[in-house]
């Protein structure tokens, strides 16, 4: 028997409205944990290889890992993976909410979706059972709108994943909702579901799952528990979540402000946390098993507008507030209010509606093409931009394809400031001034996003000029990080409570009766990053160094003002950086992993494919 | 004596009371078979409840067979009295005594306060009865 597992996976085969289940793969379990080892593994290995993203045979996984919905803190996170609709190449999000949880109750560690749906259609699973519903009267409507009337139509007790309209129009950056309020965001996982016309999947579990000892499970949970509230940080940042981080980003200068202009928002005090929480916050909200809810949900009555949203977070305050100068935290709600209803993901939606307005200045976009005008802190003309893009209204049509595709069809140098690597949008760090930070995001295996290795503590740490040991400390991150994700929790707990990573381990063992110790965790976690990375060269024809290189912005343009006026990190000191993080790793001149170190995490069904197709003949 | 107290404004929604009472009182990793249960009302207004057993000894009342027994102001369940009528579970107010489908036992809380050990947020405690 699996412990720790639901047991079975769901295969849903759009085309026929069917479905089959199998036993999870023991070697998958042992091998690649859950979450992202589970959509890493299946990407490369199930999926067909150089397929188009939008096209019948782009499975979308959904995993649960081996600790969600058990007791250990923040035990809500689920992964979803494709390959991206944004980038072409790996992708996967995380989520947090009640979705992880519930389907491991129902039995299920990964579900997946084969095919697609000729009609918009619902998938109702309810433990064993899974039925397919007519979705036609929902389609076209806002995503939270439509959570509401599935819950009304189902029952409560389904936990929800919703896409919008942005979602069933295929903007490449269309995230899944769950929960009134939690995405999954990045890489355009909305984007495939809209595709396959899935407008919703409800999941409803009540069988549990069995655990190895489940008295050991209830001893050391319980005091993990204990020890997170027992932390200093706990009470900050349970009162304030992401939100509290605003006042320190802005202090060490790392705030993207104006399309990543510049790195400090003049009057960023009206975005913090405490302001928030006095303004318009009703309630904490936590995913399952949460201890130190970061999840704030809020009422705002803005003029005419009464609306409630979850959030917004800190990602989504550094790219609507500080990147396109909203600074009354309201405005910043509603905005994150339209942008969740539509379907949008707030990191890209943000970089997306700042290219737009740059490029709006400089005359390479013109007030015609959006039929009114548009400007910094306006957030009317901002909403009304955002639904131009969601329904690909005349220039939101190629607005729609992100930043990286937007900028190569206009021109007008609008390239160099398209905020983006691999074609993911850059999440909320303004890294010219912080090394380590901004090699994490040349090098985070989804394109630019923060949560494989939020390394700006550390340059603040150790010195935001050095270069030295900055690559080793990323690598150390990205396998940290990331395990998390295999492992189906939160990392949060960790990272901003300090709670010790001792707790994780036992609690595996406990659950599981596999014994990990941490560095076997570790490199398994080693083995998934490897797994992304030729991904990527298997996929996308001409992949290597020059795709992890940063915009121009970020390494031609310094700093223009604010506490780091002049900073910027040359382009001799970002070779520096990729070399370093390569050799570290045991990747070639172009990051390609080598044949030793594909092997030594044994990855030998990779190299075998790798050089069939061509790779390794020098 | 100390009584279960709830403050439904500083419940988050997180579910970990209801799985760590299931854990302890069946050694199950199932929260829906938990003798308390977290509602949340959303979108509008956004807020959670928590249903809780408060000791009202509405059970013992109707028990028949007096297998529900008040000890030290908690009512709890003497299994071999016990004959699954679940009349106890038709008369609780809270709707908060379940039956255990495994055993065909009514699930009845006792205040062991392990769900307030894991919430952090301290929207259940246990405190000393005025």
């Amino acid at each position: 028997m699996l412990y720790g597992y639901g047991g079975k996976n769901l295969w849903i085969d759009l085309f026929t409205q069917s479905y089959e289940t199998s036993a999870t793969d023991e070697y998958m379990a042992e091998k690649y944990l859950g979450g992202r080892g589970f959509t890493a593994y299946l990407e490369y290995t199930y999926t067909k290889p150089g397929i188009k993203p939008l096209s019948d045979d782009n499975h979308l996984y959904i995993a649960s890992g081996p600790l969600s919905g058990s007791l250990v803190t923040g035990a809500g996170k689920v992964e979803i993976g494709a390959k991206s609709t944004l980038t072409g190449g790996y992708g996967d999000s995380n989520m947090g909410g009640h979705i992880a949880s519930e389907m491991k109750f129902a039995g299920y560690d990964l579900i997946t979706l084969k095919g697609n749906s000729e009609k918009p259609t619902v998938i109702l699973i309810n433990n064993d059972k899974v039925t397919f519903q007519n979705a036609s009267h929902l389609w076209g409507k806002g995503a939270l709108e439509s959570e509401a009337l599935l819950k009304k139509q189902f029952g409560e007790d389904y936990q929800f994943m919703v896409i919008g309209p942005a979602g069933e129009n295929l903007i490449r950056f269309a995230c899944i909702n769950h929960d009134f309020g939690r995405q999954a965001g990045r890489a355009g996982m909305g984007t495939l579901m809209g595709y396959k016309k899935v407008k919703a999947i409800g999941i409803k579990g009540s069988k549990g799952f069995p655990l190895k000892d489940p008295a050991r499970v209830l001893e050391l949970g319980k005091k993990m528990y204990s020890d997170t509230r027992n932390k200093p940080g706990y009470r900050y940042w349970t009162d304030y979540g992401t939100p509290g981080v605003v006042r320190w980003v802005n202090e060490n200068t790392a705030f993207p402000t104006k399309n990543f202009f510049t790195s400090f928002m003049e009057g960023y005090e009206s975005l913090a946390g405490e302001v928030m929480r006095e303004k318009i916050v009703v309630t904490d909200k936590g995913c399952f098993g949460c201890p130190t809810p970061c999840g704030k949900y809020s009422h705002v009555v803005l003029g005419e507008k009464d609306v409630y949203v979850e959030g917004p977070e800190y990602e989504t305050i550094a790219l609507l507030g500080g990147n396109l100068l909203l600074k009354d935290i309201k405005e910043v709600a509603y905005l994150n209010y339209v942008l969740d209803d539509l379907g949008l993901d707030t990191i890209s939606g943000g970089n997306v509606l700042a290219f737009a307005i740059e490029a709006l200045e400089k005359g390479v976009i013109k007030e015609s093409d959006i039929g009114r005008k548009v400007g910094w802190g306006d957030v009317e003309g901002l909403v009304h931009l955002s639904e131009m893009i969601a329904r690909k209204q005349g220039i939101g049509e190629l607005l729609a394809m992100g930043v990286k595709e937007a900028s190569k069809a206009l021109g007008g140098g609008s390239q160099d400031y398209a905020m983006e690597i691999k074609g993911m949008e850059i999440s909320g760090y303004e890294s010219r001034y912080a090394p380590a930070m901004m090699l994490s995001y040349m090098t985070a295996d989804v394109g630019a996003h923060h949560n494989r290795a939020w390394a700006v503590t550390y340059d603040v740490q150790k010195g935001r000029d050095k270069l030295e040991d900055k690559a080793k400390r990323v690598i150390e991150l990205q396998h940290i990080r990331p395990l998390f994700d295999a492992l189906g929790v939160c990392r949060l707990q960790w990272v901003e409570i300090g709670l010790t990573l001792q707790h994780y381990a036992p609690l595996f063992e406990a659950i599981t009766g596999r014994e990990y110790s941490w560095d076997n965790l570790l490199k398994i976690s080693e083995k998934i990053w490897n797994l992304t990375r030729v991904y990527w060269f298997r996929e996308v024809p001409g992949f290597g160094r020059g795709w992890d290189w940063p915009p121009k912005r970020w390494y031609a343009e310094p700093i223009p003002d604010g506490p780091a006026k002049g900073q910027l990190i040359s382009e001799d000191k970002l070779n520096y950086l990729l070399d370093d993080y390569y050799t570290l790793r045991g990747w070639d001149k172009e990051g390609l992993p080598s044949v030793d170190k594909l092997k030594e995490l044994e990855l030998d069904f990779v190299v075998e494919d790798l050089k069939k197709r061509g790779f390794y003949q020098y | 004596m100390e009584k279960m107290t709830i403050k439904n404004d500083l419940c988050s929604g997180c579910r970990a009371c209801e799985l760590v009472c299931a854990l302890n009182k069946l050694l199950e990793n199932n929260p829906t078979k938990a003798a308390l249960k977290v509602e949340g009302v959303f979108p509008k207004p956004g807020k959670y409840y928590v249903n809780y057993c408060k000791q009202c000894g509405n059970c013992a009342e109707v028990c028949p067979t007096l297998a529900l027994y008040k000890d030290e102001g908690v009512f709890k369940l003497k299994k071999e009295l016990c004959t699954s009528c679940y009349l106890c579970v038709d008369a609780c107010p809270k709707q908060v005594l379940f039956i255990n489908k495994d055993t065909n036992l009514p699930l009845k809380c006792d205040w062991c306060r392990d769900c307030s050990v894991v919430c952090a947020h301290e929207a259940i405690t246990f405190l000393e009865e005025a």
